[in-house]
């Protein structure tokens, strides 16, 4: 297992805090200039799937005859988060394809979400781009998912990379501690009161920049200029204003007894070519985990590349290195 | 008589099989079972009203498109009953047994006692998770929905999990011994629950005469 420190330059999406910036965003009442972002490109193709009644949004950039590479976004997130990252590797030789998870960008909205559902989903998207093999790429979330299918499913893929999607959320071996800290009383009883009013709930509305600074809050790592971006992708605009397309039913975070270890103790035998990608700073939807801790759990074959000065979101503040060391995972 | 209760966008039917006052018996049924649709004859000598819940997809409640269901969204079908009929005494056949334990833990003031029957779907996936999908045979006729077969026959049941809302239901209820076993299979999430609290083999019978005769004036 090889452990690698990477010091690489920022770049222009890296936050630019700059309050002079901020105003700039948030005093403009011109929003067709957040219609585009440098380096920001439109899938190539959009198709729908169908994933057992639930219609799936599909994206894809570069040729429809280049090898196919699966990449799946992570927990509230949607596909046009990746519109500067999945050119740069489309345009190195790949049809890089990728979809909304149900209930979130174009997706359709369920009355259930499991994690077995967002499985099943992932399938039916590969299964329309190919039966054969293929590498894949997933970040948080979506990489998480990817290890499980890739365990549950070993002939459907040949390599994959993971940015920031290790499984690791809790130090605690399988006792009741894990309970206690994850599933307090108050937790659940938030938890079953939201199912009640789930039904009529709906996404607050507001302007663009609005809709931008609440996702900082989740994000704050990123600029205004790329946020407003993501909110002209990632929402819908109505007579009284903006709203993410994200269905309101789906809270943060995971409820029940689903243990990220039962994936982390299986990682030593894990079945094709894995390269884990980290960041160094923590944020709000980072995964708490290191690779000290990771580590020991790793294949013998494994690659693990720290970034330094990164959070969460690594290809999207260093797109160009980020695609750089995927790039070179796949080819090698 | 059937009223429908809405849980998120799903309709759940809930069955008045006996219409009374004082403290409810609120029935839940197992994996791909229904709603008796009659009083059975174990529960006519219950001096209150007694309901039965149809669960997500199965009787007459809401088929929902695509799956994706989890013993804590039953947990969930149930206190949506819970909030309607007021407190109850809840028993659970199979995996609603199962799903009884979690809300007792959960709603502990509103779960006036829990009793566990045996009935299919009882044990769920085991103890862990299998890196497994499940592949869904949906040309079998629904209700019940195939989804919810599947599904909730391999979810992971950790006898940890288990105990913790056990222990919930035990700290936080009033009752002496909130939790009755009435099965003779036991998994070892219930094994588990067993040798962590009070929860004692007894039958069904002695069970409810006990949460009967402890309803709250």
């Amino acid at each position: 297992m090889r452990i690698e420190q990477k010091h690489l330059r920022r770049n222009f999406l890296y936050a630019n805090k700059a309050p002079m910036n901020m105003l700039t965003v948030d005093q403009t009442t011109d929003e067709s200039r957040f219609f585009s972002f440098p380096g920001a490109r439109a899938p190539d193709r959009q198709r729908r799937v169908d994933s057992s009644g639930v219609s799936l949004a599909v994206y894809e950039w570069g040729n429809l005859d280049a090898p196919p590479v699966l990449l799946v976004h992570g927990a509230l997130d949607f596909a046009r988060t990746f519109d500067v990252f999945a050119p740069l590797l489309a345009d190195s030789g790949y049809r890089v394809v990728c979809y909304d998870h149900r209930g979130h960008g174009d997706s359709d909205p369920a009355a259930l979400y499991s994690w077995v559902t967002d499985e099943r989903d992932l399938l039916a998207v590969a299964d329309s781009i190919t039966m054969q093999p293929m590498p894949a790429i997933g970040h948080s979330k979506g990489g998480a998912l990817l290890i499980h299918a890739i365990q549950a499913l070993p002939h459907r893929f040949t390599r994959f990379a993971c940015i920031d999607g290790m499984p690791f959320r809790s130090p605690h071996p399988d006792s009741a501690m894990h309970e206690r800290k994850y599933m307090t009383p108050e937790i659940i009883d938030a938890w079953l009161q939201q199912r009640h009013t789930a039904a009529v709930a709906e996404r607050k509305p507001g302007s663009l920049q609005e809709l931008a600074h609440r996702r900082a809050r989740m994000n704050p790592r990123h600029s205004m200029e790329w946020l407003c971006y993501l909110v002209t992708q990632g929402a819908r605009q109505a007579s009284d204003g903006w709203r993410w397309k994200l269905d309101p039913a789906i809270r943060p975070g995971g409820f029940g007894p689903f243990r990220s270890r039962w994936m982390t103790d299986r990682l030593p035998g894990f079945p094709v070519p894995l390269l884990a990608i980290f960041g160094t700073e923590e944020e709000p939807m980072g995964w708490d985990i290191t690779i000290e801790q990771i580590a020991p759990f790793m294949p013998q074959s494994g690659r693990l590349v720290v970034v330094q000065g990164t959070g969460h979101f690594i290809h999207i503040e260093r797109p160009q290195e980020t695609a750089a060391l995927i790039i070179d995972f796949l080819q090698s | 008589m059937i009223d429908y209760l809405q849980h998120h966008r799903i309709q759940l039917a809930l069955h008045t099989l006996k219409e009374g006052r004082g403290l409810a018996l609120l029935l839940l049924h197992g994996l791909g079972e229904r709603s008796p649709s009659i009083l059975p004859a174990e529960y006519t000598s219950w001096p209150g009203p007694v309901y039965a819940l149809d669960f997500t997809g199965h009787g007459y409640s809401t088929i929902p498109v695509g799956g994706g269901y989890s013993c804590e969204t039953l947990m969930a079908d149930v206190d949506v009953a819970l909030t309607r009929i007021g407190p109850s005494t809840v028993v659970g056949r199979g995996i609603g047994a199962y799903v009884a334990l979690l809300i007792a833990g959960a709603r502990p003031q509103r779960v006036r006692g829990t009793i566990l029957l045996d009935g299919p779907g009882l044990a769920g996936g085991g103890s862990t998770s299998n890196p497994y999908i499940p592949v869904v045979d949906t040309a079998q006729l629904a209700p019940p929905d195939p989804f919810a077969i599947a599904e909730l026959a391999t979810d992971g049941r950790p006898p940890t999990y288990a105990t913790y809302f056990a222990m919930l239901a035990e700290k936080r209820s009033d009752l002496a011994c909130p939790l009755s076993v009435c099965t003779f299979e036991i998994p070892d999430w219930l094994s588990a629950v067993m040798d962590a609290t009070s929860a004692n083999k007894t039958t069904l019978e002695h069970a409810l005469k006990k949460y009967a005769s402890q309803s709250p004036a």
